[in-house]
């Protein structure tokens, strides 16, 4: 018996199905997505970095904002682990230190909504292969 | 359903696949169960990615990481590294020939910077074998849409606005060629899939069947509702077998799916394709001959009107497309004629697939709107000539194709200014060469392949190709003589205005094309019995200078038919009647004093 009877079937399953893809798809767009970088090396996993990082691709998925959330390395800011770099598009990035679940949900709500900077912001002082 | 933050693919491929993809795949999803991260990270097999040069390739998803040349042994790394701790395992990374700096993420790439992927719009991105993803692409959307809200007029005339040439070589307007069929009357039609690619170093419709079977077989469904037909079939040579095996799941799938069969989305509209072998015959890409084999019957082509869509396979009208050309199609519905036809030039709409072979540093698979120069592809997406070696012409179409050379670098790549400069598109092979190819001997390469591709029905390619083949063998020999090239013109003339079919009329193009750009080349062959590029054997002779050679032995004792006499410290002498011309005593001089002449 055939799965796909109809055009309404098909658009039905093309929606379940998006998410199988869309990690590949905004990888390819993600210049024009918010980028999250969370640092997740020793120190910050220690600190909370994993949940942190749950919680950021879940509530940015719920919050319906196009994102792309990626884990990197030990930024060397230990001292303020859990540590995440916000790049909104065409802009800088912006290191948030200390970020717990309350701090992100400020993040998500205040600086990658509108703009707004939020306290914790640590200067960045490094250059990557990328720039 | 588990929910990956990250993905990981591995190009699944044939060329990375026999570099061992299939145990790096198997490596990782080791590595991320015994670090408890299977439910966190997917790896997934994906079609050709089209740098095989750097293969096999793994990509990281969504950060686009770009692995090259990576070993089933590096999976632990990678996980280890990249994937727990962030941090790119650097020495996999693609590193810019020029800046010498690595570069991670694949957009900036040189390879990938100036390329359009329409037709290879999935290949490396979806696994083949999972129609789901597939879907979630867009797949079949295109098909229902034509099957809900369009009759089949108005497709074919979407496809004619469009512009979309056929793109196993001719050129002929697709839209065209589906009106065409679409107005025979028959109780029964076909559409047929041509993937019986069989130039020299072309491997673009494989990679699609590989990559992306669906879009083609969704194409095959849309072609079919156009112009009535209700069976499809597949005609591909049985030396694919990878391309096979995914087609045939894919096939499965998407009759589980109801995009085959009965009855398809509700519409009543029914479709399905068989799937024919090949055996590999480069005269069956020729459509009259193809439908041949498909009945049973010999390859052999046959004089056209009536043209297939008339009376093709068991005589009934039959649409013949390329794979590539059908990996177009849903696109062009989904995003309209008029976006299409922006991308190109002004004959030739929307992208190629072209297949870089020979002595480039980026061999693989590109896709590029039409109109591109050479110039770009051989240098800024092909990365140069390899070991910085000069360019001496690209060879585009096949056997049936010419030779371009410097002078053609700034010609944008489109069907009509090809044919002006005495090659063709063909189906996307490209093959460049650099200053130690002979043009003489890549003449005769291809006259060899022709020679032995023939099917022998018409004495103008049967016989005249033979003796073509006989010319370029003599020149090459040091037994040509002026008049000898005068002759293989005029011969080229006869046979190809008196072939048959395609095969004929056009296998002289390698010969005379060398001609007009090499004259020079052709001239030194046959006065001076001298080959430039050190490739005619017969033409060279392997001297050993009295002065520098201190009587080493070395290369006595390396010369495999003991041509080359001499004493102990004194100096050594080849004898140019035994010797076979084999290279080995030059490779084991340490003292430079063996030279070829």
């Amino acid at each position: 018996m055939a799965k796909v009877k109809s055009l309404a079937d098909l658009q039905k399953l093309k929606a379940d199905l998006q998410s199988k893809v869309n990690i590949r798809e905004k990888g390819d767009t993600a210049e024009n997505l918010v980028q999250v970088k969370v640092a997740m090396a020793t120190c910050g996993i220690a600190s909370g970095a994993k949940q942190v990082m749950e919680f950021l691709i879940d509530e940015l998925e719920k919050r319906n904002i196009e994102a792309v959330v990626t884990q990197t390395g030990c930024m060397g800011y230990c001292y303020a682990e859990p540590t995440i770099e916000v790049k909104l598009p065409n802009q800088d990035p912006v290191v948030f230190g200390e970020v717990n679940n309350t701090k992100a949900d400020e993040i998500i709500e205040k600086y990658i909504k509108t703009g707004e900077l939020v306290d914790g912001i640590i200067p960045q002082n490094y250059e990557t292969i990328d720039d | 359903m588990a929910k990956y933050k990250s993905h990981l693919l591995i190009c699944g491929g044939t060329g990375c696949k026999a570099s061992a993809s299939d145990a790096i795949e198997s490596n990782l999803n080791k590595e991320l169960v015994e670090k408890g991260l299977e439910e966190e990270v997917q790896v997934v097999m994906t079609g050709c990615f089209g740098f095989c040069e750097k293969g096999p390739i793994v990509k990281v998803l969504p950060d686009n990481t770009f692995y090259t040349q990576v070993k089933p042994e590096d999976a632990g790394e990678i996980i280890a590294e990249h994937v727990v701790k962030g941090r790119k395992v650097e020495r996999l990374l693609y590193t810019d020939p020029e800046t010498k700096k690595d570069i991670s993420d694949s957009k900036h790439m040189g390879f990938y910077k100036k390329q359009l992927r329409i037709a290879l719009r999935n290949c490396g991105f979806i696994n083949p074998e999972s129609i789901d993803e597939s879907i979630a692409r867009d797949g079949y959307a295109a098909l229902a849409k034509v099957l809900g809200e369009m009759t089949p007029e108005e497709a074919v005339q979407l496809i004619m606005d469009s512009g979309l040439r056929g793109r196993g070589g001719g050129g002929f307007p697709t839209g065209l060629k589906w009106k065409l069929t679409a107005q025979e009357k028959a109780d029964q039609k076909y559409v047929v899939c041509n993937a019986d690619e069989g130039d020299p170093g072309a491997f673009m419709d494989r990679s699609i069947l590989e990559g992306d079977p669906h879009s083609v077989i969704e194409s095959m469904a849309i072609n079919a509702y156009c112009i009535g037909a209700t069976k499809g079939l597949v005609y591909i040579r049985a030396e694919y077998p990878l391309a096979i095996e995914r087609l045939k799941i894919a096939l499965n799938q998407a009759r589980d799916y109801g995009f085959l069969g009965k009855d398809i989305l509700g519409t009543g509209f029914e479709f399905d394709i068989e799937i024919r072998y090949g055996a590999g015959a480069f005269v069956c890409g020729e459509e009259t001959a193809l439908i041949h084999s498909m009945e049973g019957e010999r390859g052999e082509p046959t004089f056209k009107p009536p043209f297939p869509s008339v009376s093709g396979y068991l005589k009934k009208p039959t649409n013949v497309n390329n794979v590539e050309t059908y990996a177009n199609i849903p696109v062009i519905i989904l995003k309209g004629a008029e976006w299409f036809s922006s991308i190109g030039s002004e004959k030739s709409k929307g992208t190629k697939v072209f297949a870089l072979a020979g002595k480039i540093n980026n061999v693989g698979l590109i896709e590029v709107p039409m109109g591109t120069t050479l110039r770009e592809v051989i240098y800024e997406i092909g990365g140069g000539i390899k070991d910085g070696k000069k360019f001496k012409a690209v060879q585009t179409g096949g056997p049936s194709g010419g030779c371009l050379t410097e002078k053609h670098l700034d010609t944008p790549i489109d069907y009509d200014n090809l044919i002006a400069c005495g090659s063709m598109m063909g189906s996307g092979g490209m093959i460049v060469m650099d200053e130690d190819d002979c043009m003489v001997s890549v003449a005769k390469f291809y006259l060899d392949f022709t020679v032995e591709e023939s099917c022998g029905k018409c004495s103008p390619c049967r016989i005249g190709n033979k003796r073509l083949y006989e010319g370029l063998e003599k020149i090459t020999q040091g037994k040509g003589s002026v008049d000898d090239l005068e002759k293989l013109r005029n011969l080229c003339g006869v046979i190809k205005d008196t072939s048959l079919c395609g095969l004929g009329q056009t296998s002289p193009n390698p010969v005379l094309s060398t001609m007009e750009n090499f004259y020079d080349e052709y001239l030194e062959h046959v006065q001076d019995q001298k080959c430039c590029a050190g490739v005619c054997k017969d033409l060279m002779q392997y001297i050993i200078d009295n002065e520098n050679c201190v009587g080493c032995t070395a290369c006595a004792r390396v010369c495999p038919v003991g041509a080359i006499a001499g004493e102990r410290k004194g100096p050594h002498i080849i004898d140019p009647a035994i010797c076979i011309k084999c290279g080995a005593c030059i490779e084991k001089c340490k003292f430079n004093a063996i030279s070829v002449q």
